[in-house]
């Protein structure tokens, strides 16, 4: 496994960074964890002719958990940070039950959330997770800042929004208005597989009623897909059965699932109508809700 | 006389390190130091890299091949191609199974991955930029990617290079007696049907093949560092096909990130790097990247399996009808001693008492990677017996009778040794229904019984599986097993220095096995030799004596007692000496361990390495000097080692995924050397039969592209999911063997499986489901319970995209 020929630099500030992405002129990476990247190097699938490690780049290692719910997480916080958060688990259960399934403990000691969504792979886990909280992404380039709501911001597999000289330098999970509860359910033949199909479910109740609903799901598409009927089929709703029911149904329907070698299209549908059915039947039981 | 009781001198073996000492592994010492030296890490003066081009198309025919791009980028020394090969007649190579197998790609290509051009440059990324330079043109052919499409009648011919091949048909094959079988069906109560597939697995030693071929013209010797299991047949391959002198081939097997049958083969990639460095006079250098071992080396199973049992109302097994379909890919590349056509798997059923059987093999070529290697096995004996206890359940079942109970009445009774199997083994010795005793009482199988029955009124699907089976380990003798001729035996070479420390070497190779630490035990338990003080050397062709090497589970039975027998002939030397440092004849001279006395004055004694000193410096008259030994052991017979593996899972209905409870194994491998070594080697074994019924595929899809060319396709499981073993010994030592030892390296690999399938296939009893084939993935397990229907032949690879 012997990757073209490539040149390496590792700028010590973010605009440094931007202005070598710059002359890059899109033959440019970014590297961060290099989890995906590094394969598909490795493998030629990519072949850039320059990677820019933003790995010594100061202040995106910052993971921010707001008492309020709102939660920053930077270009260079680990999987494993996410993982270890005593926090997350409070503010935003499907954040905290996602961290664990990310990939194998390995990957997650290196891989970053933001490299992980703006890798876009239509398997990845994140995606779906930060989809189903409404999550945004910040990008700087040479023009300044912006925000991208997530589901703008992937445009499909392995293809996202960013210019060529722009750095996503976070990822912003909003804080949430009413109480929270959510959960992440993944089918892998192993640790360490991509998602057969997975489900990302966040909720915000007030009262016994769904005031905010978010489902996103993965491995069913060319993309993460955001499974907004099945949702807003919820907003307003007692979590009784009939709208479990009825939700895992829309959900299902949302799915786009190819067959292929790990499962079939109509089995991967029955498992996202599963975990849908699972996630909120669980929330019902309150166990899992949030304070 | 009196005989005075002699047990207070002698050395304790446990401290000494001799049999029986869970005595920690001394090759650790520098593996986990990261000191190991593998053939990556040779580095020679001036050396070469050497990359290879492969085919991406399955079937199709070469119009044209360019590499004048590749020779125009700096730092390229040398391209080859087949049309080069075919100048020098090295094209095409013999196969270990009398096929022939292209070294480069001549004519055509026959799978994805074959091997179509190499690059040879200063260093590996200049070689691989190369080879992406080499422009191929490919015409297309139509592919096929199983027996059936093989078997067509209009199928295309893969192998038009042969003459006399009318077809895709590589072999037929019968054993047993079909008129006898054809009787025991006519008088059957019932008979039993089931029909299976093996899929292709892959052995996937995490160190891949390569090899560094050194030639030097000025001494004219090449050596060639590489990864193989068994270097003396390398050098004979070498000498006897590419003609050069045999005593100027080193063949060096360094160190060895396992095996598992995979470096058994001679590759193409090995010949090209060996031709590659006479023609730049050069040390070359091939390390095989992940994919390419995955997609094009040695590949384990791939066989559809049917057959029937005739059954007697009362349970008894009266006969048995099998056959099989086995797939092996391009060229009939396997890697087995045999001279049976479908390796021993006939050895099916020889834990039960069965009075005939009948077995018709056929093999067929098709567009895939070739070389079908024992993965971690016997030759096919896991196929063998993965389809004896799955037939053995259904049987039971049909009968409706208790799984347990159905092989306690069939199985060959412990009074019965030697027996005669159907298809013609001799099997030594075993206790089997002993070993199965211990292994439900370790389940508590009627307290899972009742177990399953409650979890069932939930609606909660449980289920036990048994599997058992003696596995022929060992090969030779030399009368029925050869490679290319050369007889399978193997052989020690034990030296000892004047100081009692000592060297072994042996024509086995480790790789994993542990033999630098267990080969010493076996010395010290001869002759009282700590084993801390044995040195064990093997893999180099110059150095060790002629053997081999080490693949279906034949090191300790073979090369074992080789060693057993070497230290024995060393003994008998130390016995004259010490009979003349004592002053007295040999036959007065007694032994305990580590120490030769006068029988009737038990406190005048001499050392064995007293012994060793006077073999140096204090000879008695006419007693050549020196203290070495070798032995080249031919074995009577194979070892039947027995196992009992007993899983029980629950699935969850909804999803199809399956979790195991528990896994209890039972294993009979006779005496064991180093207890802690054979637990680990059946962990290990268990853990790789778990991924086969569970996750573990090769794939193709109908362009014939391999569907598990990467370790995120083709599954390794990790700690995280594999379930606990819960491990058993019964000890039978082996009649025949020096040391009373049985194979065992690969008996949790060939007996789990079933276990596993087995355990699921009870939990679906009542589904209307009689059999999903491997892997359980869970989307087929949900097919089963959802459609009510059985799940089979390879995974599918859907197209609908």
């Amino acid at each position: 496994m012997y990757p073209s020929r490539f040149a390496y630099e590792a700028p010590s500030s973010l605009d440094e960074a931007i202005g070598l992405l710059h002359q890059g002129a899109g033959e440019a990476k970014v590297l961060a964890g290099g989890q995906s990247l590094v394969p598909l190097i490795k493998l030629r699938f990519a072949s850039p002719e320059l990677l820019v490690d933003i790995n010594r780049l100061p202040g995106l290692d910052t993971l921010d958990v707001a008492a309020d719910g709102s939660i920053r997480v930077g270009a260079l916080v680990r999987h494993r940070d996410l993982e270890r958060s005593t926090d997350l688990a409070r503010v935003q259960p499907v954040m905290a039950a996602a961290a664990p399934l990310i990939a194998d403990p390995i990957v997650r000691t290196r891989g970053t959330l933001v490299g992980s969504l703006c890798h876009a792979d239509p398997q990845g886990d994140w995606a779906a997770a930060v989809t189903a909280v409404g999550g945004h992404v910040v990008a700087q380039g040479p023009g300044g800042r912006r925000t991208i709501p997530i589901a703008d911001f992937v445009t499909g597999p392995f293809q996202n929004v960013l210019a060529y000289d722009e750095v996503a330098v976070e990822a912003v999970i909003p804080a949430p208005t009413g109480q929270v509860a959510g959960g992440f359910l993944k089918l892998e033949r192993r640790v360490g597989d991509f998602a057969t199909a997975g489900t990302a479910v966040a909720l915000e109740l007030t009262g016994d009623r769904v005031s905010r609903a978010g489902i996103a799901l993965t491995g069913v598409g060319s993309r993460t897909i955001d499974a907004r009927a099945a949702a807003d089929s919820l907003i307003g709703q007692v979590l009784s059965a009939q709208a479990i029911a009825q939700a895992a149904d829309l959900a299902a329907e949302a799915a786009q699932p190819n067959s292929d070698h790990r499962g079939s299209a109509a089995y991967k549908r029955h498992v996202i109508h599963t975990f849908v059915t699972r996630i909120l039947t669980r929330i019902t039981t309150t166990s899992e809700r949030a304070a | 006389m009196t005989v005075t009781e002699p047990t207070s001198r002698a050395l304790d073996e446990i401290k000494i390190g001799g049999m029986g000492a869970s005595r920690k592994r001394v090759e650790d010492n520098r593996f986990i130091r990261g000191r190991g030296h593998y053939v990556d890490d040779v580095v020679l003066p001036g050396m070469l890299h050497m990359e290879i081009l492969r085919s991406p198309l399955a079937h199709a025919r070469i119009k044209s091949i360019d590499a004048s791009a590749a020779w125009d980028i700096p730092g390229v020394r040398l391209v080859l191609t087949g049309e080069m090969m075919a100048t020098r007649n090295l094209a095409w190579m013999p196969t270990l199974s009398y096929d022939t197998q292209a070294v480069l790609a001549t004519d055509k290509v026959r799978f994805q991955g074959q091997e179509v051009a190499c690059v040879i440059a200063d260093d590996p990324y200049i070689a691989k930029d190369a080879c992406e330079a080499i422009v191929v043109d490919y015409e297309p052919l139509p592919v096929i990617v199983n027996p059936t499409q093989a078997l067509a009648p209009d199928a295309p011919i893969i192998r038009d290079d042969k003459q006399n091949q009318p077809d895709n048909v590589c072999f037929n094959w019968e054993v047993g007696d079909r008129d006898r079988t054809d009787q025991a069906f006519a008088d059957a109560d019932v008979v039993s049907k089931i029909q299976l597939h093996y899929p292709r697995s892959h052995p996937s030693p995490l160190e891949t093949c390569g090899s560094v071929a050194d030639f030097d013209r000025a001494t004219g010797k090449l050596t060639v560092y590489m990864t193989t299991q068994a270097p003396h047949i390398v050098r004979a391959a070498v000498a006897l096909i590419a003609e050069l002198p045999e005593h100027l081939i080193r063949i060096v097997s360094p160190d060895l990130g396992g095996g598992f049958g995979n470096k058994v083969p001679v590759y193409p990639g090995y010949v090209m790097s060996i031709l590659a460095s006479i023609l730049t006079e050069r040390p070359v250098k091939w390390i095989e990247d992940r994919t390419g071992n995955l997609i094009s080396t040695g590949f384990g199973r791939d066989v559809y399996l049917e057959g029937e049992m005739a059954l007697r109302k009362d349970g008894r097994i009266l006969g048995i009808r099998m056959h099989t379909d086995s797939d092996h890919g391009a060229f009939f590349g396997d890697a087995q001693p045999s001279k049976f056509k479908i390796g021993l798997l006939h050895s099916a059923f020889a834990c039960y008492d069965i009075p005939t059987a009948h077995l018709t093999a056929r093999g067929v070529y098709t567009n895939k990677a070739p070389g079908g290697v024992a993965y971690r096995c016997s030759f096919r004996v896991t196929e063998a017996m993965f389809f004896q206890e799955r037939m053995v359940q259904a049987a039971a079942d049909d009968l409706g009778m208790d799984q347990a109970e159905f092989r306690r009445i069939n199985f060959v009774r412990d009074d019965d040794f030697p027996h005669r199997t159907p298809f013609g083994f001799l099997t030594d010795s075993g206790q089997y229904e002993k070993c199965l005793q211990v292994g439900l009482d370790a389940i508590d199988y009627p307290g899972f019984l009742k177990e399953k029955e409650e979890a069932a009124k939930n609606g909660r699907l449980l289920g036990i599986g048994i599997s058992c089976m003696t596995e022929p380990l060992g090969a030779g003798n030399s009368r029925e097993y050869d490679i290319l001729g050369i007889k399978m035996f193997d052989s020690a070479e034990l030296r000892v220095h004047m100081t009692g420390k000592a060297i072994l070497r042996t024509g086995a190779k480790t790789q994993g096995q542990g033999h630098e630490t267990t080969w010493a035990q076996i010395v010290a338990h001869e002759l009282g030799l700590p084993a801390d003080d044995i040195v064990v050397e093997e893999g180099d062709t110059d150095t060790a004596p002629f053997g081999m090497g080490t693949y279906a589970s034949r090191s300790t039975p073979v090369a074992g007692a080789a060693i057993a027998m070497a230290a024995r002939k060393v003994k008998a030397k130390a016995r004259k000496l010490a009979a003349h440092l004592l002053e007295v004849s040999e036959e007065d001279v007694e032994w305990e361990l580590g120490r030769f006395y006068v029988r009737s004055a038990p406190d005048r004694g001499v050392t064995i390495q007293e012994c060793a000193m006077a073999a140096y410096s204090n000879m008695p008259d006419g007693l050549e000097p020196g203290l070495e030994a070798n032995a080249y052991y031919d074995p009577p017979n194979l070892t039947w080692p027995f196992g009992c593996y007993i899983a029980t899972v629950e699935i969850d209905p909804v999803t199809g995924v399956w979790d195991v409870l528990r896994f209890v194994a039972v294993d009979d491998c006779g005496v064991r050397i180093n207890p802690m070594i054979v637990e680990g080697q059946i962990m290990g074994g268990l853990t790789e039969a778990y991924a086969m019924a569970s996750m573990q595929f090769i794939t193709f899809d109908e362009e014939g592209n391999c569907i598990g060319s990467n370790f995120m396709d083709y599954l390794l499981p990790t700690a995280w999911e594999t379930p606990g073993w819960e491990l058993h010994e019964v000890v039978t030592p082996c009649p025949h063997h020096p040391i009373g030892a049985k194979g065992v390296g690969e008996c949790a690999t060939v007996g789990g499986p079933a276990a596993f399938v087995n355990a699921v296939m009870d939990a679906l009893k009542g589904h209307g489901v009689r059999n999903v084939d491997m892997p359980l993935l869970p989307d087929r397990v949900y097919e089963a319970i959802t459609e009510r229907h059985d799940v089979s032949g390879a995974p599918p690879i859907r197209t609908d995209r």
